[in-house]
């Protein structure tokens, strides 16, 4: 291979191949929950290529974009295509994200060598929820307008004089406006180059650490005479097709979605947004996309003290900060949930009805008996962080075995 | 664990039902969007009677050629001002003449089957729900769309309809009792005092001035209008929902594939 010779001699083709594929021993026993990393990074070139064209046709101002966004609904050709793939995609995009930190969260994929690998993953969730947010008030819609005007708010709720003027410094009007379309658009286009260079962090970081196991078990403690942990396999071929098998599971869930109901019964598309802005007429109820629904649920949950919603916003921010000390909270002496005990087992169960529940409660219009429920929910879900250093400790845990397990 | 699970969705389960609470009754439009004729029927509907307020201003004509109508059906039957074909299906009317003469500006109807819950079903029973109110500046109102400000343009088809109360008395947020007449629905109240409170109901609508179209044929118009709203508020429907067909027959086939490409590379691995 003369080519690759003169190749390598410039770049380290061969080199990077080998060291983050064909030789990057992966342990052997991965199961369901490992599909969702690589869908992830499926779903992120899927929006910024179906984004790109997309941006090729719409208008970011105010008097064009609900227009140009029907315009490419019909007629461009496979316009509603693009849009629909792309709507889908942001909800997609969560959800195999929330399965891949669930992942991480029952296998201990956070704990000492990976913290800092699991802190990339939440920057990377941060920075995924502003692209988001900023996207959902391009169509320019209803929901699109009164969202962005209800979460831009919550800065001007920040005390001491800092809140009013940095709202403003947001929005660049006193209201969402033009002018905060055009910021959004720009905005929206650039974070997801800032998120695949995110992604790329977090990749060098595993290979660094190498991949957890449903197990929990170091695979690298227990190498051959070649240096290769007994365990391991090459990524590729070994979990390249692999993975090629859960791609192909994921696409036809997608494309059912796609092709058969974009909207999802309102969830992904919802009905006040076929609706343009109208800055003089508030929708009976302004709720975000499914994604934020469970924040929105701890915002709201919170009445305001001191004539001040600041402490809603401390919640609700809190929320997601408390995820970057989660590797310093568990403190099992295991990792994975197969060997804890029941009591960790029991607190995951909670946690997952917890989530669940403040979804579906971030959707509904508020009721004292709801308001209360998102009150005692939204307890539990910081009861699950900030109690998980004693309870973690006191859990009765088994015996790691030596080898992955089947 | 699946204990737990059962345990807390039962203890929640009266909360569910909850969500669904007072919400109008709509009838079933039953439409079919690969009904060229209704959609045609609909939009010579919705250019003569619907147009003179409404516009559908992200559709253009044109699209009417992908149900059936040629160049010269569309600029000599629904074009009535010139134009081209490409035109967008605007209207004359200011918003701010609109608002002056009705109170608000007529929405333009493009995306109303998605935008209201129910769709078509809610169009259908809008177009039906039509009955004399005096109090009402058009001297009309709507059992689904309450004190709505525009006047029911289609009366001479389906004749004028006039409302069959129902009284009901609630207590605490909840309905106690039902009557067919004020007067012993207010002495009810009367007699419970303090905490009770009579709510005026539209029981169901009577014919009183027949129009020039029996009600089946007038049901035939709605279900016209609302099977060509619904169209035009997604016109590509039936075209993705066929090509979805091909792209998941397709996916399955590489997912059968890719297994069997993958159970072979892993076939070694134990």
């Amino acid at each position: 291979m003369s080519f690759m010779n003169w190749i390598d001699e410039r770049f380290p083709a061969t080199k990077v191949w080998n060291e983050h594929l064909a030789q990057y021993y992966a342990p052997k026993n991965f199961n369901f929950w490992y599909f969702f990393g690589s869908l992830a990074m499926l779903v992120l070139v899927l929006q910024i290529v179906t984004g790109v064209w997309l941006a090729m046709l719409y208008k970011p101002s105010a008097d064009d974009a609900f227009a140009s966004v029907e315009y490419i609904m019909r007629d461009v050709d496979y316009g509603w295509l693009l849009r629909y793939l792309h709507s889908t995609g942001a909800s997609a995009f969560f959800l195999v994200v929330y399965l891949h930190m669930f992942r991480a969260l029952i296998y201990g994929s956070h704990r000492r060598p990976r913290e800092l690998l699991w802190i990339i993953g939440v920057i990377i969730y941060v920075a995924m929820m502003a692209t988001a947010f900023m996207g959902y008030l391009l169509p320019w819609g209803q929901m699109s307008y009164w969202g962005a005007q209800v979460i831009v708010n919550l800065f001007a709720a920040v005390p001491f004089g800092i809140g009013e003027p940095l709202s403003i410094w947001i929005r660049g009007d006193y209201v969402i406006s033009d002018a905060t379309l055009n910021r959004f658009f720009a905005l929206h286009f650039l974070l997801p180059f800032v998120l695949a260079a995110l992604v790329f962090i977090h990749i060098v970081a595993l290979h660094k650490v190498g991949s957890n196991n449903p197990d929990g078990i170091e695979i690298k403690k227990n190498k051959d005479e070649n240096g290769i942990p007994k365990d391991g396999i090459p990524f590729h071929p070994y979990y390249s097709v692999k993975d090629i098998v859960g791609i192909g599971v994921f696409m036809i869930f997608f494309s059912a979605i796609v092709f058969f109901a974009p909207d999802f019964y309102g969830l992904f598309l919802e009905p006040p947004n076929f609706e343009p802005a109208n800055p003089l007429k508030t929708p009976l109820h302004i709720a975000p996309v499914w994604y934020f629904t469970p924040f929105y649920a701890m915002l709201r949950a919170v009445p305001p003290m001191l004539n001040s919603q600041f402490p809603g916003v401390v919640v609700m921010f809190g929320a997601i900060i408390v995820l970057f000390f989660l590797p310093w909270l568990d403190r099992s002496p295991v990792k994975s949930i197969r060997y804890k005990g029941p009591i960790f087992k029991i607190a995951v169960a909670i946690f997952v009805v917890t989530f669940v529940m403040l979804a579906w409660l971030g959707m509904q219009s508020s009721t004292p008996a709801k308001t209360l429920l998102a009150q005692i929910f939204t307890t539990l879900y910081f009861a699950f962080f900030l109690l998980m250093p004693f309870y973690s400790k006191m859990d009765k845990t088994k015996p790691v075995p030596e080898r992955v397990t089947k | 664990m699946k204990k737990l699970i059962a345990v807390i969705s039962l203890a929640l389960m009266p909360l569910t039902g909850m969500a669904s609470g007072g919400e109008v009754h709509l009838e079933k439009a039953n439409i079919d969007l690969s009904n060229h004729a209704a959609i045609q029927r609909g939009a010579k509907l919705f250019v003569n009677y619907c147009m003179g307020c409404h516009s559908a201003k992200y559709v253009r004509y044109k699209l009417l050629t992908e149900v059936g109508l040629s160049q010269t059906d569309i600029e000599d039957n629904l074009m009535f001002s010139g134009g081209k074909l490409g035109d967008l299906m605007t209207i004359s009317m200011t918003e701010t003449d609109a608002s002056t003469w009705f109170g608000a500006p007529a929405p333009d109807l493009t995306l109303t089957a998605r935008i209201k819950s129910g769709g078509a079903d809610w169009i259908y029973s809008y177009l039906k729900g039509f009955y004399l109110d005096p109090s009402r500046p058009m001297g009309v109102n709507n059992t689904v769309f309450p004190n709505v400000g525009m006047p029911h343009v289609l009366w001479d088809m389906q004749g004028i309809q006039v409302p069959v109360y129902r009284y009901e008395v609630h207590h605490d947020g909840h309905a106690v009792a039902a009557f067919d007449s004020e007067a012993e629905a207010d002495a009810y109240v009367k007699e419970k005092g303090e905490g009770y409170r009579l709510e005026r109901l539209v029981d169901h609508l009577e014919m009183t001035l027949p129009g020039s179209m029996t009600p089946p044929e007038y049901d035939q118009v709605a279900r016209d209008l609302a099977t060509f709203l619904a169209y035009i508020s997604e016109p590509m429907k039936l075209e993705r929902q066929r090509m979805g067909v091909w792209v998941i027959l397709f996916l399955v086939v590489f997912t059968v594939l890719a297994y069997l490409m993958k159970k072979e590379w892993w076939k070694d691995i134990h």
